[in-house]
């Protein structure tokens, strides 16, 4: 019954020390080993006691929309070579995204804790509003750290954290993106640890956050494997999936990890195109190293001094990304492509006139990925795509990406 | 005996507690950062731990960000902090170097000890590498003679006190408080309690560092510690000043008030 939130295979990492082959661990200030520690027990406890688990299940189901179903994207097939495309619609769900999955889990975990008062960071806003939501809904207090870069440029967001009741509080450090909001957050975190849960809100970070944020989201694949099947009596060829921090695309990845005949298929952002060097293509273009507690590939220098990424996308502009998809990489079980700025908001603009469904600019990269995968194994292939969340919150940023924005006398949109 | 606890013993011949000072590399300016801390020696700073200006430094408050963000603006790469190590322990204290772990290991551990000590650095302190992950930095470091400086923190568990007291070498780096780097109104009261914990484990010196930048908030940590670590406080006199030799005037005179407050006095006695 819990096995889904265990790791219920004998072929899966991480191991005791939270290590994914070289990638992953624990590289944190001493103050912060205690809280890794407690939470570690925590969560090991609370997924084997059924009435963690039945509860978490519960919100899942009356809460978020559980199960979110998979749409057949027939209209989108005409430009995708003719391959068949799924879409796994965790834009459905309560927030507007995957994230509330893992969130609810934590919120969950931070008051089994006996923890009154959660942090986060976030780039798009998507983890923030999640968290921001979970935290009324369970009476927490609620400070979301978010770089100042991504409040002007997500300000729906804000205002919605802010409505939650959440604190918002802008990061001038640095990139003043999701890198220092993370940064910040871990400052935070330090100082009131005693009190406060790090609600960190992808599968980066030092252990057991990887492991643990990964089996919160992996119902995403496991209701995905089995409505495909249902649908189409088969596996896909492809699963499809975004990666900025990585954890929509574990979450649906998981579920297929012993399936030999699946290919797992990641997207990161390419930004202004690899060559131009404005990008979050880490695991196109980076190298191991160490940053916010984990190692993984990483944007860094040769003196091992982080590069700022760069994205239209904010919450796929990180330098880093979760220890298991360097593992993932490495040994060939998975395999990482870069897409541009201008692909992803061709897809946006494709899904949104074909299908009717406006996706987040996250995900419609992994959509242009999928219309990419699709051209290249024509019109018998089926892919599964993760839809991350919808794209409510970027519609601004759309509007100005396509002149839709008129800012002459009539000002109307 | 190494240097560090040559150091420590003539402290405690002395009846007092080892003054040790931080500053990061590159800064108040590349030509600066040697003269400053050279002054900061000459009044009465007995070991220096240079900083390796990093990116993501988030054990570091506004202060140091600060420092370190403008030092690598200026430029500041490994091989000049190697440079401002050789400058500083020229002047015969013994020089640490304080780094995040990824720009070492990235520099390689065994290259990054090895220049280390050819440039007369003693130790390497590093607040978010903790034992576990520490394998081959322990082998680079022993076989070239680098003392390394790991960190407890008041929310240790005794074994893990016992694990990272057996890892270090040279001293126990001891933070005073739950937080980052930064000047308090008063040193935690969690600090000595946390550094007779230590005491159970290990006979290396202790040192306490985070929050201290007065002299009577020294001489209260000297009572109970082997060596009080300044960081923020040298900084902000630096950042503050407005002109190079005003910031040197200013950090000297901390220095002294310090040196003043490890040997048991307060420096309103002095004045």
């Amino acid at each position: 019954m819990t096995e889904h939130l265990t790791n219920g295979s004998a072929t899966t990492v991480p191991d005791v020390a939270g290590r994914f082959g070289i990638y992953g661990g624990r590289f944190v200030p001493e103050a912060l080993m205690a809280a890794l520690e407690e939470l570690d027990a925590a969560y090991r406890a609370a997924i084997i006691d059924p009435d963690f688990t039945a509860e978490f299940e519960y919100l899942q189901r009356t809460y978020t929309g559980r199960p979110n179903p998979v749409t057949d994207a027939t209209n989108l097939r005409a430009h995708a070579g003719g391959a068949r495309i799924l879409l796994k619609r965790e834009d459905l769900n309560h927030t507007g995204s995957h994230k509330i999955n893992n969130v609810l889990g934590q919120a969950l975990l931070t008051k089994r804790m006996g923890k009154t008062r959660v942090i986060a960071e976030t780039g798009a806003g998507q983890h923030g509003v999640a968290t921001a939501t979970a935290a009324a809904l369970l009476d927490l207090e609620c400070v979301v750290y978010m770089g100042e870069e991504d409040t002007a440029r997500q300000a729906l967001n804000v205002a919605r954290m802010q409505l939650l009741g959440a604190t918002v509080v802008p990061v001038t450090a640095g990139s003043r993106t999701l890198k220092d909001a993370i940064n910040e957050a871990m400052r935070d975190w330090v100082t009131n640890v005693d009190r406060t849960h790090y609600l960190l809100g992808t599968v980066a970070g030092p252990a057991p956050f990887p492991e643990m944020v990964r089996n919160f989201h992996s119902v995403i694949g496991r209701e995905a494997r089995a409505q495909t099947l249902e649908l189409t009596g088969r596996l896909p060829d492809v699963v499809a999936a975004c990666v900025g921090g990585g954890s929509n695309a574990i979450g649906i990845f998981h579920a297929f990890r012993d399936d030999a005949g699946v290919a797992l298929y990641g997207f990161e952002a390419g930004g202004d195109g690899i060559e131009s060097g404005r990008h979050a293509a880490k695991l196109s273009v980076g190298s191991p190293g160490v940053l916010h507690g984990a190692r993984s590939y990483l944007l860094q220098d040769d003196e091992g001094q982080t590069i700022e990424s760069h994205s239209i996308s904010a919450g796929l502009d990180y330098p880093s990304v979760g220890p298991e998809h360097s593992w993932l990489r490495d040994s060939g079980k998975a395999t990482y492509e870069s897409v541009t700025d201008v692909e992803a908001m061709d897809a946006f603009s494709l899904l949104s006139r074909t299908e009717g469904i406006i996706p987040a600019i996250e995900s419609a990269h992994a959509v242009a990925g999928a219309i990419r995968l699709g051209k290249r194994l024509g019109p018998e292939a089926l892919i599964l795509v993760n839809l991350s969340g919808r794209g409510d919150k970027d519609v601004a940023t759309a509007a100005k990406w396509f002149n839709l924005v008129d800012t002459g006398a009539e000002g109307a949109v | 005996m190494s240097h560090l606890a040559e150091t420590f013993a003539a402290a405690k011949a002395d009846n007092r507690a080892a003054l040790i000072a931080y500053l990061p590399a590159g800064f108040p300016s590349h030509i600066d950062c040697v003269p400053v801390i050279a002054a900061m020696v000459e009044n009465g700073v007995d070991a220096v731990e240079i900083g390796l200006p990093y990116s993501d430094p988030l054990m570091d408050g506004p202060v140091i960000q600060a420092a370190v963000d403008a030092s690598l603006r200026a430029g500041t790469r490994i091989g000049d902090v190697m440079a401002n190590v050789a400058g500083v322990a020229s002047t015969g204290a013994p020089t640490l170097v304080m780094s995040y772990w990824n720009p070492i290991e990235r520099y390689g551990v065994q290259r990054f000890a090895s220049e280390l000590a050819a440039a007369g650095g003693c130790g390497v302190i590093t607040p978010d590498l903790t034992p576990e992950e520490a394998g081959p930095w322990i082998e680079a470091t022993d076989e070239h003679g680098i003392d390394r400086v790991f960190l407890v923190a008041p929310s240790s568990s005794s074994a893990r006190i016992d694990l990272v007291a057996q890892t270090c070498s040279g001293f126990v780096y001891a933070a005073s408080t739950m937080g980052v780097t930064g000047a308090r109104t008063s040193v935690s009261s969690m600090a000595p309690k946390l550094v007779a914990r230590v005491r159970e484990s290990t006979s290396l010196p202790v040192c306490v560092g985070l929050g201290v930048s007065t002299g009577a908030q020294a001489a209260d940590v000297a009572q109970y510690a082997d060596g009080v670590i300044v960081g923020s406080a040298f900084v902000k006199a630096l950042l503050d000043a407005p002109t190079p030799s005003a910031g040197a005037q200013a950090v000297a005179a901390l220095a002294a008030e310090l040196a003043t407050g490890v040997r048991g006095k307060s420096s309103a006695n002095v004045l």
